[in-house]
């Protein structure tokens, strides 16, 4: 699409977020609430190299408090990406083989268009004047970065969690651009109990005196919702393996309420460091976002109806010890897209580490999805 | 591939669609989709021959097809295949009602329990036999509802399904089953492929 190609420019911004490539996507954009934006950024990184028929790029989504940089070392955060057990050189997503491209969703806070940006028309920080997105407008974005990197059939579109519903959203939107479909311990509506969740964490931040103050951050409130979404990431048996009733530091209890066990102490890590690397008010957008996706409502009531005459082969997968997005969430999928005779395959994989196993050095997930993409990009190339 | 794939492949057109019910390892697949261009799906409940099938580029859902059968739609496919594990079900009744709904036609395999060693080792031995298409022990076996070519037939007969085609695995030869041939197939097979719907 060499016509599209002089709408975008691509620009290495050299302020605080230098190290980030930002896509300003001059098209404009109308949100679902209504408002239409223009000339917003997108962050994303690349990995590999793109062929020269440019049919081996992968898209990968990530979830809620993930960023574009999904493996190496994070230049911002300086900790490793958060998908560095699947994709890198010789690993199940093999950047010697594949172009992997992963964006900063919008409301992010790795540099793409979000709450803690500017707003060129007030030049303040959005913060909460913010428009509150939705699953479909992230991923309707992130079409226009396809675009500008001239790839108009992806080999995979893959994600867990929030990104496996954004993989879901781009089936639906974009039937012919992608070979494989891969969602990942997701599901297609946001469940009761996971709406609840999410605003616990929400509470906790708008709980926080320091919330909407100038100058400032909700950081024990953004700390308590982190440590409550955590819990939600592991499983029961995880966590008796991992922490028991082991003791921190010490041999008895201290008849205190510092952190005598090793999980407390482990939590209140979680959420110290998650502070450090994650916007608050990004928190409660990207949140919002997950609670209003429901994709069955979206193709009025019929989630068949999302993925009508998708050729695209489809695998889904879930965790047996997934409480969170349980396998029974993401069979209604599989059953949906049964309904419609897509070409779908579905594998529930046993582990002990909860919704977090997608993220997690899991040997069965990841010699799965990386034997599927081998085998899809094999019959791509016949 | 195993002579009782070769047969019904040959039953199978080219570019049909099929659903392998209990596809294992996914080879009758594989071959359906690679030379008969057919467009197939499988549904398998072990979790390691699942992964086997998508590693492979199979489209295997993991599941029990107990439960599962109920969510494909109506004639949706032209042929489901069903590979010896009829009589491995809680409720084959059930499971050969869903198939047949399913599938345009079915075609179902079934170890022949009539087969002349079966009955020379329980009616010599006394115990119950463990043959080469039978190797389990009663207690081990996942066989519960065992039957015979003879038996099916007559099921077929009871509740109105129509049998356009029956074959039998007699020394590892594929043969035709007629009215005239039945009994003596009923002994010398080890197995019977059956064309319904």
């Amino acid at each position: 699409m060499p016509g599209l190609a002089g709408l975008f420019f691509c620009l290495i911004m050299n302020s605080e977020l230098k190290n980030i490539k930002r896509l300003i996507v001059n098209q404009s954009l109308e949100l679902d609430c209504g408002k239409i934006i223009k000339g917003f950024p997108l962050a994303y990184e690349t990995y590999g190299t793109l062929n020269k028929n440019k049919d081996n790029a992968i898209l990968a989504f990530h979830a809620l408090t993930g960023d574009q940089f999904c493996t190496n070392i994070n230049p911002i955060t300086k900790r490793e990406g958060w998908w560095t057990f699947a994709v890198g050189p010789g690993k199940a997503i093999d950047t010697n083989k594949y172009f992997v491209i992963c964006a900063n969703v919008l409301g992010g806070c790795m540099g793409s268009y979000g709450p803690k940006e500017i707003n060129p028309e007030t030049n303040k920080l959005f913060g909460t004047t913010f428009p509150v997105i939705t699953i479909r407008d992230i991923v309707r974005a992130q079409k226009y970065l396809l675009d500008s990197l001239g790839i108009e059939k992806l080999l995979s579109v893959i994600g867990g969690s929030m990104g496996g519903m954004q993989v879901l959203q781009f089936a639906a939107l974009y039937p012919e651009l992608s070979h494989s479909t891969i969602p990942i311990a997701c599901s297609a509506s946001h469940s009761a109990q996971n709406i609840a969740l999410n605003e616990l964490g929400r509470q906790a931040i708008m709980a926080d005196p320091n919330w909407k103050k100038e100058n400032s951050s909700p950081d024990k409130g953004l700390a308590v919702a982190r440590m409550a979404a955590h819990i939600t990431y592991l499983s029961k048996k995880g966590l008796e393996e991992k922490f028991g009733r082991k003791l921190q530091d010490k041999g008895s209890l201290k008849f205190s309420f510092d952190a005598d066990f090793q999980i407390e102490s482990y939590l209140r890590y979680q959420g110290a460091t998650f502070v450090d690397r994650f916007d608050a008010n990004s928190y409660l957008y990207i949140t919002r976002a997950m609670d209003y996706f429901d994709l069955e409502k979206q193709y009025k009531g019929n989630l068949s109806h999302a993925f009508k005459d998708n050729k695209s082969k489809f695998c889904i997968i879930s965790f047996s010890s997934d409480w969170l997005y349980p396998t029974i969430e993401n069979k209604e999928i599989v059953i949906a897209l049964n309904a419609c005779g897509a070409n779908v395959r579905f594998a529930e994989i046993n582990s002990d580490k909860g919704h977090d196993s997608f993220l997690l050095n899991v040997p069965e997930f990841l010699k799965t999805i990386g034997e599927f993409i081998n085998s899809t990009y094999n019959e791509v190339k016949k | 591939m195993k002579k009782e794939f070769e047969a019904i492949s040959k039953i199978i057109e080219n570019n049909k669609r099929v659903l392998d019910v209990g596809c294992g390892d996914g080879t009758l697949m594989e071959y359906l989709k690679e030379k008969q261009k057919n467009d197939v799906r499988g549904l398998e409940p072990q979790k390691k021959l699942v992964q086997k099938c998508i590693a492979k580029g199979l489209p295997v859902i993991e599941g029990d097809a107990e439960k599962e059968l109920i969510q494909f739609p109506k004639k949706s496919f032209d042929y489901v295949v069903l590979s010896q594990t009829l009589q491995a079900f809680f409720n084959p009744e059930e499971v050969l009602e869903q198939l047949l709904r399913i599938g345009k036609q079915t075609i179902v395999s079934i170890p022949n329990f009539g087969y002349w060693k079966v009955r020379l080792h329980l009616l010599f031995k006394g115990t119950m036999p463990v043959t080469k298409n039978l190797p389990n022990e009663w207690y081990n076996t996942p066989n519960l509802h065992m039957c015979t070519i003879q038996d099916f037939v007559n099921f077929c007969d009871k509740k109105k399904i129509k049998i356009d085609k029956s074959m039998c695995l007699t020394n590892e030869k594929i043969s035709e089953i007629t009215k005239r041939n039945m009994k003596y197939k009923n002994i010398f097979s080890q197995l019977g492929i059956f064309l319904i719907e």
